[in-house]
């Protein structure tokens, strides 16, 4: 209604033109990193993964052929079945301990905040160092785990952790709930915490019996941040790396070769950029799908209060 | 009465037990690992290649660890200070064009603001994972490759998303008054930023900071592919060549010593500026 009356009085638009230059100048920067960092380099991505791309030699021009060779790529597929079957196990066992740590933390009581602060400490530190912590301690000759299943009588001999696939799975398992519980422990407390405290009681009252509570009132009334740190623990999972890498340099008979692995493996190691590059965008595509999944699903959760 | 009141005070009482046995339980897993690694580190070398029963030295206290670390790559003094100078210079980069960018967005109109804006906040939703070999390519084309100033740009890029969100929330929640009475004492543009406002927003700064150390402090895939010689390694890249071992055997005194140079930082800063990573992540959940 009053836009009139601002656009006819010349002082105050030349006043909103040149304020309008000076905002695109404070964000300038940011859009100049933005832009040279992310955007130009996934433009770059799509461009080279239509190449045959060698570290030395000129580029050539295979349209889809990287694609193509994407789905006869043995090594390929198993590395996606590898991190899909990480990514449920992983996320199962994150949940599985986060979600009693959350309701053990959850109420004021006499060093809740002390514990709070505990469990989350293995979170700040870096993936890199947690994986190197863990190796050593899963070390046969040197480490803690295997020497100590034997004093407490659980093995007979020192199992050596890391030879074979199933416990150096769990180890990594370990090390990353370890790792990340404290994350989603928090994240979970956030929408516990947002439900009133009146419905618990209510439905107490009314002889609601805790399980029946948690089916029916915690379990629907967090069900935007159940997805949030679903989300996160997913997209984490199929961006590991460094623990596969520095634990167990993709494990016994390469069977623990993650998706961000195998791509770093093809384009850093054999320096089949172009090949690696088509694997990036089949990442980025279902990282994005997984995003939209997101979207989706804490919209399904608005309309549904 | 009595009675009741008793066995009230009574169950009180072994719930307290049950909850406290249960959260000294929890933080032993939680802490165990540390204080292990940390004690471990100070053994004399005869003791480090030994399981770790007990965790602290037995025959003495030793930096032996440490030497030994030393002497992998240019020295961890070198290695130490090239994470510092990747991690705080990240930290000055973001935020000085995060609180800049964060102004801007939240009190001045121009074309196309809130496509900018999504545009930042959309790169979360792209794993920087999957555009290394641009990456590397374009730093090499700018001349930045191998250097920890073309790291630090990457990693600063990486924060944009989260740290521009924080400071236009900060921003929009100062009253625009006070920047009007500013403005009536003659503060304009840069200085009113600086002295007025700066001031008001300094714990979504620390918020924006402690989460760009952290995250630069620990990056280890980005480090280990664009930085390619000795002397630019960071201590997670550095620590690859301790995990590798020399002649097929590894130090491992040299990685405990090695992991507790990584990890004492991380749980200082976050110790003493608790608060305001919680802030921040709980404005990434809620969000």
């Amino acid at each position: 209604m009053t836009m009139p009356a601002i656009a006819s009085s010349p002082a105050r638009k030349r006043r909103r033109r040149s304020s309008g230059w000076q905002g695109l100048a404070y964000i300038a920067p940011a859009i100049a990193l933005v832009t040279v960092f992310f955007v130009l380099p996934v433009i770059f991505t799509l461009w080279m993964s239509l190449h045959r791309w060698p570290l030395l030699g000129a580029p050539r021009w295979i349209g889809l052929g990287n694609y193509l060779r994407m789905f006869d790529d043995a090594r390929f597929l198993a590395a996606l079945g590898f991190t899909t079957h990480y990514t449920v196990v992983v996320t199962i066992a994150i949940f599985a301990i986060a979600f009693p740590l959350a309701f053990f933390v959850e109420k004021q009581r006499p060093l809740v905040s002390t514990y709070r602060t505990v469990i989350f400490l293995p979170v700040v530190v870096g993936l890199a160092s947690a994986s190197l912590l863990w190796v050593w301690l899963a070390n046969v000759d040197s480490g803690l785990l295997s020497p100590l299943l034997q004093m407490l009588g659980l093995t007979e001999r020192r199992l050596n952790l890391l030879a074979t696939f199933d416990t150096a799975f769990l180890t990594v398992i370990v090390m990353v709930v370890w790792k990340i519980a404290g994350f989603t422990m928090i994240i979970l407390l956030t929408g516990l915490q947002a439900i009133p405290t009146e419905l618990t009681e209510a439905a107490r009252i009314d002889g609601a019996r805790p399980w029946q509570r948690f089916r029916h009132l915690t379990l629907p009334l967090m069900r935007r941040t159940l997805a949030l740190a679903l989300i996160l623990s997913i997209t984490g999972s199929i961006l590991a790396f460094d623990q596969f890498y520095i634990m167990t340099s993709g494990g016994p008979q390469n069977r623990m070769i993650s998706v961000v692995y195998y791509i770093f493996n093809q384009s850093f190691v054999s320096f089949n950029l172009g090949y690696g590059a088509a694997l990036s965008i089949a990442l980025l595509v279902i990282l994005v799908l997984i995003s939209v999944i997101q979207l989706w699903l804490l919209k399904v959760g608005d309309d549904r209060p | 009465m009595k009675t009741r009141s008793k066995r009230r005070a009574r169950r009180a009482f072994w719930n307290g037990i049950a909850y406290h046995g249960v959260g000294l339980g929890t933080a032993f897993f939680f802490l165990a690992p540390f204080f292990v690694t940390i004690l471990a580190s100070f053994r004399p070398s005869a003791e480090s290649g030994r399981p770790p029963l007990p965790p602290w030295p037995v025959t003495g206290f030793s930096f032996d660890a440490y030497h030994t670390l030393d002497g992998f790559g240019s020295g961890i003094w070198q290695h130490t200070i090239n994470s510092l100078i990747v991690s705080l210079g990240t930290v000055v980069l973001t935020v000085a064009i995060s609180v800049l960018a964060g102004y801007g967005f939240s009190r001045y109109r121009f074309p196309l603001k809130n496509v900018l804006f999504v545009l930042i906040i959309a790169t979360l939703m792209i794993p920087f994972q999957s555009i290394l070999t641009p990456l590397f390519i374009i730093l090499a084309k700018l001349g930045l490759n191998n250097s920890l100033f073309g790291l630090m740009l990457i990693y600063v890029t990486l924060q944009l998303p989260f740290s521009v969100f924080m400071m236009r929330n900060a921003f929009d929640a100062v009253p625009k008054e006070i920047e009007e009475a500013a403005r009536i004492d003659g503060a304009r543009d840069i200085k009113l930023l600086v002295r007025v406002l700066l001031p008001l927003v300094m714990p979504g700064v620390a918020t924006v900071s402690i989460f760009a150390f952290l995250n630069a402090w620990n990056e280890f895939l980005a480090a280990l592919v664009l930085l390619s010689s000795n002397g630019n390694y960071t201590l997670p890249v550095l620590m690859t060549a301790v995990r590798a071992g020399r002649l097929g055997a590894i130090d491992w005194g040299a990685v405990q010593a090695g992991v507790t140079v990584m990890i004492i930082p991380c749980l200082f800063v976050f110790l003493l500026l608790q608060r305001y990573y919680m802030r921040g992540l709980m404005a990434g959940a809620v969000k």
